[in-house]
């Protein structure tokens, strides 16, 4: 059996005193990939939160082990040292800072964490090169301020290339399909699959069953009011797709 | 005979024992008795308490027998060094053959551009006796960087060091001064500045303040025609510092340009009064200040355009930005524009803030510390001003500062 990499158990979490999830559980091992779908204030985007660390989110109940390391313990960067990424489903604008910049300082944060040794001027730039590739994104883009005047495409573009760079062990894909047209989606899911190897996991938060017709998921989760209530392979993702969620809820 | 009345000023004077001896000072002087020291009722000094340099025992400063610490700050072959108000020939370096540099003594008044309703300026021309006179010829350029290194080396001293570059038509040159102190307590910086720009030349400044103590500092600046003048004022320490820039434009097709950075934390206060006087028409000028502020400082900005009746076809500008890193920071920013001519382009704005929280959990999520991302987008904010130093040596120098007491390079 593979390595689980993300194990949540009985996860309660609230902000500003209101209860989002309550009582969610979830292993994710090495080689999979995870749909988590539900209706609009089910908590999936609390989810996404929770697990990356965002201010304002309290955890009242339960735990999140990720490969061996009690992440609640741990700031977001720390997260991100230990292999979590986060592809937000707002990508955020930063005027001045440079794409390349940031992430040259974010990969030698990342490598330093883990005691190896900072890359190499030569050696980044090759990356770049390489990994923008993979989501066919602009060089000329990667070098601009991070995600200022990008398109939506771009943006969600640039969150995976920065996926690429940083080659976590989980990603989470928080509505990473929303305001794509359909080119772009093939495009950002084609560069997810080529990053996918039986070392990682993917955990696809979404709503639509449209990005999983390029990116198959293993696993097929339904998120309800603040709980996995139902699990299934691809198939419940077409299933949700004709019978929406209500059938789940009631 | 004249009866004194006991004011706050007198008695600052009486403590200080000044040694008058010009014709220029006796004239500062005279001119001082109907003046006191300007107080929160006074609206330029609304937000800027004085009373810490009002109270305090100075005495005129002297300077030592010891090499100042000027290494570090160091970025030309021709520099001057005035120790403590008094002018240290045997640490300066610089070439007659190369540069005109030459430390006189003002005799009149009437040879400064001083004003008679300015306490500061007032109390300098009084208190001066080494004017640094810096001149550049008609129509020459000056390839090398002139330096002047304003040091207090020792606590409770008053100096009151004057400036005065001079051009001839079509001069082109650059001027890098600095500010610090190595004393062991605070000190008062009375600075002042003259500037004038002759027709087509074009001078830079760089204002560069490091140093812990009160500085108030003056620039009065004079452009005339086709000329540009370049000021980049940093303010990176100093418990109390006043900056007052003065600038005169009195000649058509006249570019100035005015960038200034502040970084603060603790309990510094930091005031930049800039004043940009579109005396005539067809000029440009730009401005543009950010702030930084952490800690329980404060930091104020006016900013005063004015353009006169007859001066049309003017684009002034004005931007000044501020970020506050804690709760206990404050920025004061005035933007004060007057303008009477109809036929002007004129624009300014002035934005507060703190740091997007977003975009710092954005960088955090890539694996980059609270702390560096804060840096990163202090820097991000602030770069626009640094970038504007164009001397590589002086941004070095700028970035060893602000990575020693910021923990972030430009």
């Amino acid at each position: 059996m593979s390595k689980t990499l993300l194990n949540v158990k009985n996860l309660h979490a609230e902000i500003e005193d209101k209860a989002i999830l309550k009582g969610l559980n979830l292993i994710v091992n090495a080689g999979e990939v995870h749909a988590i779908m539900g209706p609009n204030g089910a908590g999936k985007s609390t989810l996404a939160s929770v697990l990356s660390g965002r201010d304002g989110y309290e955890v009242t109940e339960g735990s999140i082990d990720f490969d061996g390391t009690n992440l609640l313990d741990l700031d977001p960067d720390e997260r991100a040292k230990e292999g979590l990424f986060l592809a937000f489903q707002y990508p955020v604008e930063i005027p001045g800072v440079s794409n390349i910049n940031f992430l040259r300082t974010a990969l030698n944060e990342i490598r330093e964490y883990r005691k190896e040794e900072p890359v190499s001027a030569k050696e980044f730039m090759s990356m770049v090169r390489e990994r923008s590739e993979i989501v066919e994104l602009d060089a000329k883009l990667a070098s601009r301020s991070v995600n200022v005047g990008f398109s939506g495409g771009e943006k969600k573009r640039n969150e995976i290339f920065q996926m690429a760079m940083l080659e976590p062990k989980l990603s989470i894909l928080d509505e990473t399909d929303s305001g794509l047209d359909i080119d772009a989606l093939r495009i950002v899911a084609a560069g997810v699959n080529k990053l996918k190897t039986s070392n990682n996991a993917v955990v696809l938060i979404t709503h639509y069953q449209r990005l999983l017709d390029y990116i198959v998921p293993d696993f097929v989760h339904v998120l309800a009011d603040g709980k996995i209530v139902k699990t299934g392979g691809k198939e419940l993702a077409l299933e949700l797709e004709e019978k929406g969620y209500d059938w789940l809820t009631k | 005979m004249s009866v004194l009345t006991e004011t706050k000023l007198n008695t600052f004077l009486s403590k200080l024992n000044l040694d008058i001896n010009t014709n220029a000072q006796k004239e500062a002087l005279q001119a001082l008795e109907n003046l006191d020291f300007p107080t929160t009722r006074d609206e330029y000094y609304k937000y800027t308490r004085l009373n810490k340099i009002a109270n305090a025992d100075l005495t005129v400063g002297h300077e030592t027998h010891h090499y100042p610490a000027i290494k570090d700050v160091l970025v030309s072959k021709q520099f001057v060094v005035i120790e403590n108000g008094v002018f240290r020939a045997d640490v300066s370096s610089f070439a007659l053959s190369e540069v005109a540099v030459n430390i006189e003594t003002i005799s009149e008044f009437s040879e400064t551009t001083a004003k008679k309703d300015d306490l500061f300026q007032l109390l300098n021309i009084a208190g001066n006796h080494q004017t640094v006179f810096i001149t550049i010829p008609e129509d020459t350029q000056w390839d090398e960087k002139v330096q002047v290194i304003f040091i207090n080396t020792e606590k409770d001293i008053i100096t009151n060091t004057h400036l005065v570059i001079e051009t001839g038509k079509g001069a082109e040159g650059h001027v890098i001064t600095n500010f610090i102190s190595t004393a062991d307590g605070p000190s008062f910086s009375n600075h002042f500045t003259e500037v004038q720009v002759a027709e087509n030349a074009h001078i830079k400044l760089d204002k560069i303040q490091t140093g812990d103590g009160w500085y108030v500092a003056t620039e009065n600046v004079q452009q005339a025609a086709n000329s540009s003048f370049k000021i980049n004022t940093i303010t990176l320490k100093g418990d109390i510092v006043r900056n007052n820039l003065n600038i005169e434009v009195g000649g058509e097709n006249c570019e100035t340009f005015l960038n200034g950075a502040v970084l603060t934390k603790n309990n510094q206060l930091v005031d930049n009064h800039t004043f940009v006087n579109h005396l005539v028409s067809n000029c440009m000028s730009d401005e543009n200040y950010k702030y930084v502020l952490d800690g329980k400082s404060t930091g104020v900005f006016n900013g005063r355009v004015i353009v006169q009746q007859d001066a049309q076809k003017i684009n002034a500008y004005q931007q000044n930005g501020n970020v506050l890193l804690s709760d206990f920071a404050k920025i004061n920013s005035k933007p004060e524009l007057e303008i009477y001519a109809d036929d002007v382009k004129c624009s300014h704005g002035s934005t507060t803030g703190q740091l997007d929280d977003d975009a710092l959990f954005y960088l955090q999520t890539r694996g980059i510390s609270k702390q560096k991302a804060r840096n990163i987008l202090v820097s991000a904010f602030a770069g626009e001003v640094f970038d504007a130093i164009e001397d590589q040596k002086l941004a070095d120098y700028v970035n060893g500062v602000l990575h020693k007491e910021f923990g972030w390079t430009n």
